[in-house]
């Protein structure tokens, strides 16, 4: 989706973003631009600032350094901020934020009525909206007397209802126990996929982000890390912490040696890689998924340059897989191997492995 | 959408002087009206005193004057040093009334606590001077009840006590105070948890033992913020030494203070004379907040601990019966007299059927003048609660949100009424708004204004805490949405905490009714409400009308308590805040 207008305006553009309070910087120079449509996860460990974006993005947070722009009008500046109220926005809050005072419907035609709808249109509105996320029957129910699902669902539709031009959520489903966190993940994507909101969801789940996004912006220590669409971002991740924070993956530290990739007593030929990801020559260093490591009794069938002998250190069975740790060509490197439960081998069993340099991606520091 | 029909595009931000005012909301007019309104009620009496007592009377011009008369008189400084006595002795009588039945009531298996506790909150609502009306009534050398029965009793000639004295000046104000330390010391005892006694015990301490080295040491602190807050109270207070000091000659600050204004007016003289005690209080509140701050440790195992209540054993019914008695000299007793007086022609005449009359009641509510003195009362109150709630709770949300740069002064000017005595406030709101430019003298505004200012800082407590509790996010979502501020607080705020608003409208409502120091001195003809009514009749002599009344309030007290506690759902009353 984000490569469907690549000409258009951003709905949102944030530009050197930077939230400084007092002498801790929460955001720091961050730079982003979403198109109209899109769904973008801000992604990262807790404290990372992806509140406080959000926050700024909502305008509930000024600036301290750097622009955000909503269609071209700069709407946040350290000079001045359009107050939340004025950004035509909706916000999901962790907390839900369901007003206990008035029912689910007068929760959700709340933003109607601010925007004048006639009564009848907001009846219908409200209705059709409670329909979709299946909340229908519950109309006149007091947020007390709703489950923490079906206050989610309030708040989503209380979200939606107006049409916002950028959708936020701050964690929506950290609150909800394990099951519903899955499902509603679906719902989100779901709801997506029907009204085509400009959305930005802030998550540390990584699950999450997946499900839901057409591009993850992974964030640490205030900056962005990288942003990419979920398979590129697992496949191909640029830096150590994205490696690192999306799933699990070792890390192999190698030096660019002419037409070779040396390693730590083996080394793979330079023109198996991606040769427009690799720099010139001095010390480099990939990630490498356990999966994408394959392990066999024997030698490979084929005479691949990329199978190594190797002796297993460690290994754990985790029901759908054995995690192995191996070190290939007796080495001081250990590499964790995801295998299937059927190939079982024992601590101190010599075996052969597989490495893909495809999917060997390297990384900057 | 196209970027060019964008609604926002219109709203886009105008870097320079013009971005500044467009990014000026409306909603921040009223914050700056509310602190506006704040200076004006609390600094400006504050400062017009201070002026006031550095003015010569006539001329205006700098002088120390007024301080060399109120403090070069021996008299003023007789008075000064029985003010302190007075509140040193009545501090200690009510400690040792509340400390033992807030342990009985919070630790122990005593029995009844729920009567001991109601008849407690009857001692809290009940306004100080009227007890002390009461207590002539019982008192009184020769035709108090307790004498009459004491020398039908003994046959002696003179009863055994004189309300006219300064010990049982103490006593009887120590009964209507106690019940500020039985809050403090049952709320921290509450806290504590059992666990810590079960250690002493388990080391070989014998219970008697850890309730004086464990238990009480844990509470020390509380008691002491109680007793701090009794102290301040009697040095301010004015009813009872009116009813009882005046007649007896017992020279007391907040008396003569009073007799500045008699004519021929010194009012300069007054505020010099006042000002110290404002150092005084000042002083004593800042000692209350050391002592507290060091209560962290029973806090720290407060809580999650679970409290097992102490066996008493026979013992229980003695504590019991302490209890009781304490509460009986407080309530019951002069409740009794009270209510004789009341269905009485004369309420030293005998019980007998030709003294009984419902008279009193009815020349109440048929008397013009009477009956509009009550409705002031309940209106003013009314109206001082609601603009004390509206304030504090507009100065709790600017401080809360930190939406005014020195946001905190506001909070300051909230609690500043808290180390301003009553009778202080009264002089200064006299001084301030009683003659031109203002010229409230003889309004109803005057006394609602005052009200409101007096317990402006309980109104501000509780608004403040409320709105810690309150999640910002509910209002957020309001924001959002497209709505403003003001919104949100009318919408979504005040709603969510109408309960609490209610309880702490409250909260000012009741002391309002009864409030005696302030009005005292702002009181007009066309003004009069119920408490400077009571000070007449008392004055009169006419202690059956005044009986009367004093049920009158108490009903209406009980029924306004009662339908609180119905509405809000829990102990508003006796609840530390
Ligand atoms: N109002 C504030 N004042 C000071 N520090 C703040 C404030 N808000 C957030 N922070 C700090 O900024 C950092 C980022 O916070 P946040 O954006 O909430 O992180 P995240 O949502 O990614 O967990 C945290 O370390 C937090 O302590
Ligand atoms: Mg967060």
């Amino acid at each position: 989706m984000s490569g469907a207008e690549p000409k258009s305006v951003p709905r949102l553009s944030l530009d050197r973003l930077s939230c400084v309070y007092g002498s801790f910087t929460a955001v720091d120079q961050l730079s982003l631009d979403i198109a109209p449509g899109e769904f973008i996860s801000l992604l990262g460990p807790s404290g990372c600032g992806k509140t406080t974006t959000l926050r700024m993005i909502a305008g509930f947070v000024r600036p301290t350094g750097g622009t955000i722009a909503m269609d071209g009008a700069v709407i946040s500046s350290p000079q001045g901020s359009l107050p939340p109220e004025k950004r035509q926005m909706s916000m999901i809050f962790q907390s839900y934020a369901i007003w206990p005072n008035m029912t689910v419907a007068e929760n959700v035609a709340f933003g109607l009525k601010l925007r004048r709808f006639d009564r009848e249109s907001i009846r219908g509105k409200v209705q059709s909206m409670l329909d979709t996320v299946k909340l229908g029957a519950l109309a006149d129910r007091y947020p007390a007397e709703l489950s923490g699902g079906q206050q989610q669902r309030v708040a989503l539709a209380r979200a939606m209802v107006i049409e916002p031009r950028v959708l936020l959520l701050d964690e929506p489903l950290s609150n909800l126990d394990a099951n519903l966190r899955e499902e509603m993940r679906f719902e989100i994507r779901r709801l997506h996929d029907k009204f085509h909101f400009t959305t930005v969801y802030v998550t540390h789940d990584q699950g999450e982000a997946m499900v839901t996004s057409d591009r993850i912006a992974v964030m640490n220590l205030g900056r962005l890390e990288q942003i990419e669409a979920p398979y590129l971002l697992y496949t191909r991740p640029k830096t150590r912490f994205v490696a690192g924070f999306i799933g699990r993956t070792n890390f192999l530290e190698g030096r660019i040696e002419g037409e070779r990739v040396v390693f730590d007593r083996f080394d793979l030929p330079r023109n198996l890689f991606e040769k427009e990801r690799l720099e010139a020559n001095g010390p480099v260093l990939f990630s490498v998924r356990p999966q994408n490591i394959s392990l066999d009794r024997g030698p490979f069938s084929e005479d691949s340059p990329v199978r190594l002998k190797g002796r297993v250190i460690e290994r754990v069975f985790l029901g759908e897989s054995w995690d192995y740790i191996v070190s290939p060509a007796d080495s001081a490197v250990r590499l964790k191997v995801a295998a299937m439960p059927s190939q079982v081998f024992e601590v101190g069993d010599t075996l052969w492995l597989k490495l893909d340099p495809q999917q060997m991606a390297p990384l900057k520091e | 959408m196209s970027v060019a029909e964008s609604p926002v595009q219109g709203a886009t931000l105008h870097r320079g002087p013009l971005g500044r005012l467009r990014r000026f909301e409306p909603a921040s007019l009223i914050w700056v009206l509310a602190a506006a309104a704040l200076l004006f009620l609390v600094a400006t009496p504050l400062v017009r005193l201070l002026i006031s007592s550095l003015q010569a009377t006539d001329t205006g011009t700098f002088t120390f004057d007024n301080y060399v008369s109120a403090y070069g008189r021996m008299r003023n400084l007789e008075a000064l040093g029985n003010s302190l006595l007075y509140a040193l002795e009545v501090t200690v009588l009510s400690a040792l009334m509340a400390v033992p039945i807030a342990w009985g009531v919070s630790r122990t298996d005593m029995p009844a606590k729920s009567v001991v506790r109601a008849l407690i909150l009857g001692a809290f609502i009940t306004p100080p001077y009227l007890g002390a009306i009461g207590w002539i009534l019982l008192a009184g050398p020769n035709a108090g009840w307790l004498n009459r029965a004491w020398m039908a009793v003994t046959g002696s000639h003179s009863g055994f006590i004189d309300i006219y004295t300064f010990p049982v000046l103490s006593l009887v104000t120590a009964l209507y105070a106690f019940p500020y330390i039985f809050v403090f010391t049952t709320d921290a005892l509450d806290r504590v948890s059992s666990e810590m006694e079960e250690a002493a015990n388990i080391l070989g301490a014998g219970s008697v033992y850890t309730v004086f080295r464990i238990t009480l040491p844990l509470v020390t602190p509380a008691i002491l913020g109680g007793a701090i807050v009794v102290f301040l109270d009697t040095v301010a207070l004015f009813g009872t030494p009116a009813i009882i000091a005046l007649p007896a000659r017992i020279r007391i600050m907040t008396l003569q203070l009073w007799q500045y204004f008699e004519f021929p007016v010194r009012a300069e003289v007054a505020a010099a004379y006042a000002i110290p005690l404002i150092a005084i209080t000042l002083a004593l509140f800042w000692i209350q907040r050391a002592v507290l701050g060091r209560r962290s440790y029973v806090a720290l195992t407060g809580k999650g601990g679970s409290r097992t209540l102490t066996p008493l054993g026979p013992w229980r019914w003695a504590i019991l019966g302490y209890s009781l008695f304490v509460v009986s000299l407080a309530v019951i007793l002069p409740y009794a007299a009270l209510a004789k007086a009341a269905f009485s022609k004369a309420w030293g005449l005998g019980f007998t059927l030709a003294n009984l009359t419902f008279n009193n009641f009815y020349r109440l509510l048929a008397e013009e003048g009477a009956r509009r003195t009550i409705l002031h009362s309940f209106t003013y109150s009314a109206a001082a609660g609601c603009l004390a709630v509206a304030l504090a709770l507009l100065a709790a949300y600017v401080v809360n949100r930190k939406l005014m740069p020195g946001g905190a002064i506001l909070s300051l000017l909230c609690m500043a009424p808290l180390v301003i005595p009553g009778i202080v406030l009264g002089i200064g709101f006299y001084a301030a708004f009683a003659s031109p430019p203002v010229a409230l003298y003889g309004t109803a505004l005057i006394l609602i204004l005052g009200y409101s200012t007096r317990f402006l800082p309980i109104a501000y407590v509780n608004c403040a805490a409320s709105l810690r509790a309150l999640n910002p996010e509910m209002e957020e979502a309001v924001r959002i949405l497209g709505g403003t501020r003001l919104r949100a607080i009318a919408r979504v705020i005040v709603p969510v905490l109408k309960k609490s608003l209610l309880g702490t409208w409250l909260l000012v409502f009741i002391p309002a009714t009864r409030e005696l120091s302030t009005a005292i001195f702002l009181v007009g003809a066309q003004t009069r409400v119920i408490s400077v009514m009571m000070l007449d009749l008392s004055e009169n002599g006419s202690f059956e009308i005044l009986a009367a009344l004093g049920f009158f309030l108490l009903g209406a007290t009980i029924l306004i308590v009662l339908l609180g506690y119905k509405i809000i759902g829990r102990d508003f009353m006796l609840r530390r805040s």
